[in-house]
C-alpha cells in the first residue's frame, strides 16, 4: 500500500513526541485503543491557567503509520486552541489532510477519541461537568 | 549499503534461478510442441522434456517418475489432494484430520468439504507450532480417510514431525498429504523414508517459476487414488486434464535438481545467516521473541514479534527492505496471522511480528545490513510507543484496562 507523503512526513519527523507530567493539575491526558487491537494512542494537553490555550501537546502512539500520523498531527492542531476549540476538531478533518485511504479512517476516530479523552481528563480535574457523549466509546 | 531493496520474503516467492530460465527458453520458441502429440518430433521433444523434469522431481523426493502430477502450482495440488481424495473415498468414510495453521489453499479447501458433508478435524498446534501427535491419535475415527498436515510452515517455518504422523496415519490405515511447498528444495525430503502418501509442492518456492506445481501420488503400498476434479483429455493418468505447460515443467525440473545438488551446503549457509540475524537482533533489543520452535524449523525463517512495536510501522520504516508481517493492519479485515494466533501467541505479539524469509540469492551484507536497520527502526518506534513507556515504567499491561474499540 502507497503512503500519502503527509503520512510518510509525520511518520518519518513525528511533531510533539512525548509524555508531560500526568499529575499535574493543567495537564490531560487521554489513551485510547488496546494492544490487541494493533493501536494504542496517547495523547496529553498542556492547558495555560491564565489564558486557558493549549500550549503543549505530547503524544505516543503504538500502531500502523497512519495511526502515528494522525496523533502526530492532532498534536500539531492542539496547540494554541483553547479546550472547547479543541473539541471541534474532527476525524474527517484528518482524514482529509492525511489523505487516509478507507481502511485507515479508524485511525483517525482513535486519534479524535484520543482528543478528547485527553480534554474530559483536563476538565474532570479541573472540576468542570463533562458533558455527556464527549468521551465517544467504539 | 548494499542494493535497495533487499528480498527477505522467500517464503512468498522466489526469484527465478537464472539456470532455470535458461532450460525453460528453447520451450517458447523452438520445442514448443505439445507433449501429447505423439507423431511427430516437436511433441516428442516437449515430452522429453516433460519426462525428464517428471525424473528430475521424483529423484529430489525418493520418488518414480510416475507418481508425479503436473499441477499449476499448489493450491491446485492441495484442491485436488484433498477434494479428489474426499470424492474417491466417500464409501470408506467422511473425515478428514487437518491443522489450524494450514495455509488457505487447505483451509478453504476442507470448508467446502464441511459444506458437502464431510466432517474435518482442525487439530490444534503447541506453544511451539507442533501438533500434539496423542490428538492426532485420538482424533482418527473408522471414518478418518485422510490426514492432511503441512511439511512445513509458510509464515513460522515450523517443521512438524512428518515421520511420526505418517506412521501414525499407517498404523490407522488413513492416507497421509501433506503440504510441503514450503520445504521440499530446502530441508531433506523423502516421500518413502516420511511415509508420504501424497505431496503438494510448487516451484515458484524453489527458485522455479510461478504458476507450475505437482502433486506426488503414491502408487504402491497403498495404492493412491483419487477423483479427478477437472474434465478433459485425461492427461496425468487421468487425474489431471490439460495440455502441459512444458516450459514451466522444465523449469520445475529443473529447479528441483539445482535444489538436490546444492540443498546440504545450502542449509548450512542459511542456518548461518538466519542465527546471525536473530543473534544481532536479539543482542541489541530487549523484548523480542522468535515465534515457533527454533529446533524444528526451515533454516532460512526467522519470525520474530518485537513486543510494543506495530508490525505495519515498522515495515514502513524499513521500506528498503521486502519482509511481511504478521499483522495485517493493511487489509481491510484488520485480524493478525491466525497462524501465530494458533500458538496462543496474543493477539498483541502478532501484530508485533516480521516474517524475515532467507533465500539462495541472499547474502551475509545483506543480514548484517537488515539487522541493522531493524534494530534502529524499532528503537525509533519504541521512542514513539506509549506501552514501551509502560512496561518500563513497570506496568504490567495485561492489568490495564484498555478501552474498547
Ligand atoms: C504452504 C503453502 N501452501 C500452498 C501455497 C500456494 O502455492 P501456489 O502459489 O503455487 O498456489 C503456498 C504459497 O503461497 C504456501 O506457502
Amino acid at each position: 500500500m502507497a503512503y500519502s507523503d503527509k503520512v510518510l512526513d509525520h511518520y518519518n519527523n513525528p511533531r510533539n513526541v512525548g509524555s508531560l507530567d500526568k499529575s499535574s493539575a493543567d495537564v490531560g491526558t487521554g489513551m485510547v485503543g488496546a494492544p490487541e487491537c494493533g493501536d494504542v494512542m496517547k495523547l496529553q494537553i498542556k492547558v495555560n491557567p491564565a489564558t486557558g490555550i493549549i500550549d503543549e501537546a505530547k503524544f505516543k502512539t503504538f500502531g500502523c503509520g497512519s495511526a502515528i500520523a494522525s496523533s502526530s498531527l492532532a498534536t500539531e492542531w492542539l496547540k494554541g486552541k483553547t479546550v472547547d476549540e479543541a473539541l471541534t476538531i474532527k476525524n474527517t478533518d484528518i482524514v482529509n489532510e492525511l489523505a487516509l485511504p478507507p481502511v485507515k479512517i479508524h485511525c483517525s476516530v482513535l486519534a479524535e477519541d484520543a482528543i478528547k479523552a485527553a480534554i474530559t481528563d483536563y476538565k474532570t480535574k479541573k472540576g468542570v461537568a463533562v458533558e455527556a457523549g464527549a468521551l465517544a466509546v467504539h | 549499503m548494499p542494493k535497495a531493496p533487499i528480498y527477505f520474503d522467500n517464503h512468498a516467492t522466489t526469484k527465478v534461478d537464472p539456470r532455470v530460465v535458461q532450460t525453460m527458453l528453447p520451450y517458447f520458441t523452438e520445442h514448443y510442441g505439445n507433449a501429447a502429440s505423439r507423431n511427430h518430433a516437436y511433441g516428442w521433444s516437449a515430452e522429453e522434456a516433460v519426462e525428464k523434469a517428471r525424473k528430475q522431481i521424483a529423484s529430489l523426493i525418493g520418488a518414480t517418475a510416475k507418481e508425479i502430477i503436473f499441477t499449476s502450482g499448489a493450491t491446485e495440488s492441495n484442491n485436488l489432494a484433498l477434494k479428489g481424495v474426499a470424492e474417491m473415498y466417500a464409501e470408506k468414510g467422511n473425515h478428514i484430520i487437518t491443522a489450524a495453521t494450514e495455509h488457505k489453499a487447505i483451509l478453504d479447501s476442507t470448508k467446502h468439504l464441511e459444506k458437502q458433508g464431510c466432517r474435518i478435524t482442525y487439530l490444534p498446534v503447541m506453544a511451539d507450532g507442533r501438533i500434539d501427535l496423542d490428538m492426532l491419535r485420538d482424533a482418527i475415527t473408522d471414518k478418518t480417510i485422510l490426514v492432511s498436515i503441512m511439511y512445513a510452515n509458510n509464515e513460522i517455518g515450523v517443521v512438524q514431525p512428518v515421520k511420526e504422523i505418517s506412521k501414525i496415519c499407517k498404523e490407522r490405515g488413513v492416507l497421509f498429504h501433506t503440504d510441503a511447498v514450503q520445504a521440499v528444495g530446502k530441508i531433506p525430503v523423502n516421500v518413502m523414508e516420511d511415509g508420504i502418501d501424497l505431496m503438494s509442492i510448487t516451484a515458484h518456492k524453489l527458485y522455479g517459476p510461478k504458476g507450475v506445481g505437482a502433486l506426488y501420488v503414491r502408487r504402491k503400498g497403498p495404492r493412491v487414488q483419487l477423483a479427478a476434479q477437472m474434465d478433459g483429455g485425461g492427461h496425468e493418468r487421468g487425474m489431471r486434464s490439460g495440455t502441459l505447460n512444458v516450459p514451466s515443467i522444465a523449469g520445475l525440473g529443473a529447479a528441483c535438481e539445482l535444489c538436490q545438488q546444492e540443498l546440504t551446503a545450502e542449509m548450512k549457509r542459511l542456518g548461518f545467516l538466519r542465527d546471525k540475524l536473530k543473534n544481532k537482533i536479539m543482542s541489541e533489543l530487549d523484548e523480542v521473541y522468535v515465534n515457533g520452535s527454533l529446533e524444528h524449523r526451515l533454516p532460512g525463517n526467522l519470525n520474530i514479534s518485537f513486543a510494543y512495536v506495530e508490525g505495519e510501522s515498522l515495515l514502513m520504516g524499513i521500506n528498503d527492505i521486502a519482509v511481511s508481517s504478521g499483522s495485517a493492519c493493511t487489509s481491510a479485515t484488520l485480524e493478525p496471522s491466525y497462524v501465530l494466533k494458533a500458538l496462543g501467541a496474543g493477539d498483541d505479539l502478532a501484530h508485533s511480528s516480521i516474517r524475515f524469509g532467507l533465500g539462495r540469492f541472499n547474502t551475509e551484507e545483506e543480514v548484517d545490513y537488515v539487522a541493522g536497520r531493524v534494530i534502529e527502526v524499532v528503537k525509533k518506534l519504541r521512542d514513539l510507543s506509549p506501552l514501551y513507556e509502560m512496561f518500563k515504567e513497570g506496568i504490567d499491561l495485561s492489568k490495564v484496562q484498555w478501552t474498547a474499540h
